[in-house]
């Protein structure tokens, strides 16, 4: 039943490598390209708004930080930062009269070139002390953001996301914001698919395994790690500003601050260093199962049967998301992904588990 | 501006930077040990603040409280160690940061949830009145602060002379020749965990008494990490000079920029502390230089 390797058989190099050489994995990619395309139709608006959205954008920002953490190996504590930086710049352009997609193409550069200072650091240092220059320079980044009036309007100042129009449509509606950010995780998810069968991709792999072995055999390890950096910061960059412009429709300081990169990471982690399905799980995990858990326990709390005060019951989404990234850590460290993996391998063989290499 | 000014900021700063030397001591304890940075002390602090206000809130006096709070402490360090780290070891450093993180956040849940998110009043028993040297004004509290955090510096540097001691150091230095002489260095370990909860004891009890006791003690995080930065990550020495420099210049400049900018400098002075140290000499004043083969 689930033996869908049975009578595949590759003849040509060219099917062999392709993305998905497995049919089953094609209608599967297909069926849930199709579920997202048509989730305006079958989803209510609450949904729509408050999960998928958020979820499809917050996938994106994982997918560009995986590409730096999981493919080229660079720590990075500071990516709500360089998101921060795209949403500035894409508001005050947009404010300012520039068309959408260059407000957008501008994001992306502007987080890509402050990025490439994240990763002069990288330059220098790797491992812990980068963790700590980036980190550092997350506070620096909020604090001139914050501090300068030009750019937020002040400390505790909200700037609204003016209407725009995205190929001559207006992105008011929410289905129209929804579609924006799907194009947009579309493209980031096959850049990402596609990206370790680039060259560009291979130097990154080397130079994540032991840089100075791929300095060896001759990656120019400068040139490369500036690329990485560059690269997801102008992913970064943009998705930040989609972000700013199809889920919250306003930008403060708070929006990127340091846990916001923490919870990034977090997400990296908890999908899968380095997969991209792992993103997109990992970003739906940590998103959803603290709202989900408090909502199974809050109904126990009211009628009784667990003794949970008003102020602890407040730090339960804390307490849960805290736990997961140690429960994972601990129990399975390859995170979702392998899970995912794991499954979809019984699956395949299923029931002749000894043919499972 | 006067020099009375310059000379407030400059002995109060150096008293604060005592007292982020203490945090970073924990930091550095765990380090030398075992290589991993321990991004939870901030949390371990709010957690010794808690667990001191406790006991005083039991009824006991403070210095009871501290006694049965260091107990408390150096048992849930090596509790810590025992339950996360301890089936870490060897993973890549992002699993290590990311588990010490996790803590902290988890932490930052469970403490103040349970035991209440107002800010806890600890009183040492010193008085509020600064003490008045000539002309400049110097908070009591700093003061005992400062001369805690020297006694937990002269007491580390006192305590790597033990046995206990040059076991810890012979493990710092490295781990496998420390197995082949017999050391335990899972024992050693724990112990510089139990011992980073003492550190916690004696901060969370002098800044919760200068700051209340709540969650934001967490932050004294970043503080404390510039410090070890600046200092070197694997040397005690470092962390109290490191965090004289430190509390010196998150002081004083401060003191001079914040009028002008409108607030807030001292975050930036250590993000940009942190930053130098990395970009100029990454191993710190005093650290050990790591070297790395293909």
């Amino acid at each position: 039943m689930f033996y869908r390797l049975s009578g595949i058989h590759h003849t040509r190099y060219a099917s062999a490598r392709q993305l998905w050489p497995l049919p089953a994995d094609r209608w599967q990619v297909a069926a849930v390209f199709v579920l997202a395309v048509a989730a305006p139709l079958y989803m209510s608006d609450l949904y729509l708004s408050s999960y998928m959205l958020p979820w499809l954008v917050w996938s994106t920002a994982t997918l560009a930080l995986t590409l730096l953490m999981g493919v080229a190996g660079q720590l990075h504590f500071g990516f709500g930062a360089v998101m921060a930086i795209g949403a500035y710049t894409s508001i005050h352009l947009t404010q300012a009269g520039v068309p959408f997609e260059f407000a957008l193409l501008a994001a992306g550069l502007l987080a890509a070139l402050i990025g490439c200072l994240f990763g002069a650091a990288a330059l220098r240092v790797k491992g812990l002390y980068l963790v700590m220059a980036t980190l550092a320079m997350q506070f620096l980044v909020d604090w001139v953001i914050v501090n300068v009036k030009a750019i937020s309007g002040g400390a505790v100042a909200t700037l609204q996301a003016p209407s725009v129009e995205f190929l001559w449509l207006p992105v008011d509606t929410l289905v129209a914001r929804y579609y924006v950010a799907l194009l947009w995780a579309v493209i980031v998810t096959l850049l990402m698919l596609n990206i370790k069968r680039t060259s560009f991709g291979r130097a990154l792999v080397a130079v994540r395994d032991k840089d100075f072995a791929a300095a060896v055999i001759g990656v120019n390890i400068f040139k490369y790690k500036l690329l990485a950096f560059f690269t997801s910061s102008f992913l970064g960059g943009v998705t930040g500003a989609i972000l700013a412009f199809c889920f919250y429709r306003a930008v403060t300081p708070q929006q990127f601050s340091f846990d916001i990169s923490i919870q990034l990471v977090a997400m990296v982690l908890v999908g899968g260093l380095g997969s991209v399905i792992g993103a997109f799980l990992g970003a739906g995990f940590v998103l959803l199962a603290p709202i989900v858990l408090l909502n199974i326990v809050a109904p126990l709390v009211e009628a009784g049967w667990l003794p949970v005060s008003a102020s602890l019951m407040a730090h339960i989404p804390l307490m849960i998301y805290g736990a997961m990234i140690i429960g994972f850590l601990l129990f399975e460290p390859l995170g979702l992904a392998k899970i995912y993996d794991n499954a979809r391998k019984y699956f395949l063989v299923w029931p002749f588990r000894h043919t499972q290499s | 501006m006067n020099i009375e000014f310059f000379l407030e900021l400059l002995a109060n700063g150096a008293l604060t930077g005592l007292m982020y030397g203490m945090v970073a001591l924990g930091i550095v304890l765990i380090y030398k040990s075992s290589g991993v940075l321990n991004f939870a002390q901030g949390a371990m602090v709010m957690t010794a603040g808690y667990v001191t206000w406790l006991l005083t809130s039991f009824g006991l006096s403070i210095y009871a409280a501290v006694a049965l709070g260091i107990v408390a402490l150096f048992a849930f360090g090596l509790l810590i160690e025992r339950l996360l780290l301890r089936t870490l070891v060897g993973q890549p450093i992002i699993m290590i940061v990311m588990l010490t993180l996790g803590l902290d956040i988890f932490l930052r849940g469970l403490v103040p949830g349970i035991l209440g998110t107002s800010p806890k009043h600890l009183d040492l028993g010193v008085g509020m009145a600064p003490l008045v040297l000539g002309d400049v004004f110097i908070n009591r509290v700093y003061l005992l602060g400062g001369v805690v955090a020297l006694a937990l510096f002269a007491l580390a540097a006192l305590f790597f002379r033990t046995r206990l001691g040059t076991k810890l150091r012979a493990v710092s230095d490295d781990h496998v020749s420390s197995w082949s002489v017999g050391i335990s260095v899972e024992h050693a370990v724990a112990v510089s965990w139990g011992l980073a909860g003492i550190c916690a004891v004696g901060a969370g009890t002098i800044w919760g008494t200068v700051q209340g006791v709540e969650w934001s003690l967490t932050a004294l995080l970043f503080p404390a990490v510039a410090v070890v930065i600046l200092g070197g990550i694997d040397s005690i020495p470092g962390a109290l000079l490191g965090g004289i420099v430190v509390g010196v210049l998150g002081s004083v400049i401060p003191g001079y920029v914040d009028p002008l900018v409108g607030g807030s400098t001292r975050d930036v002075v250590t993000s940009v502390v942190i930053l130098l140290t990395i970009m100029i000499r990454p191993y710190g004043m005093f650290g050990r230089e790591d070297i790395e083969r293909v």
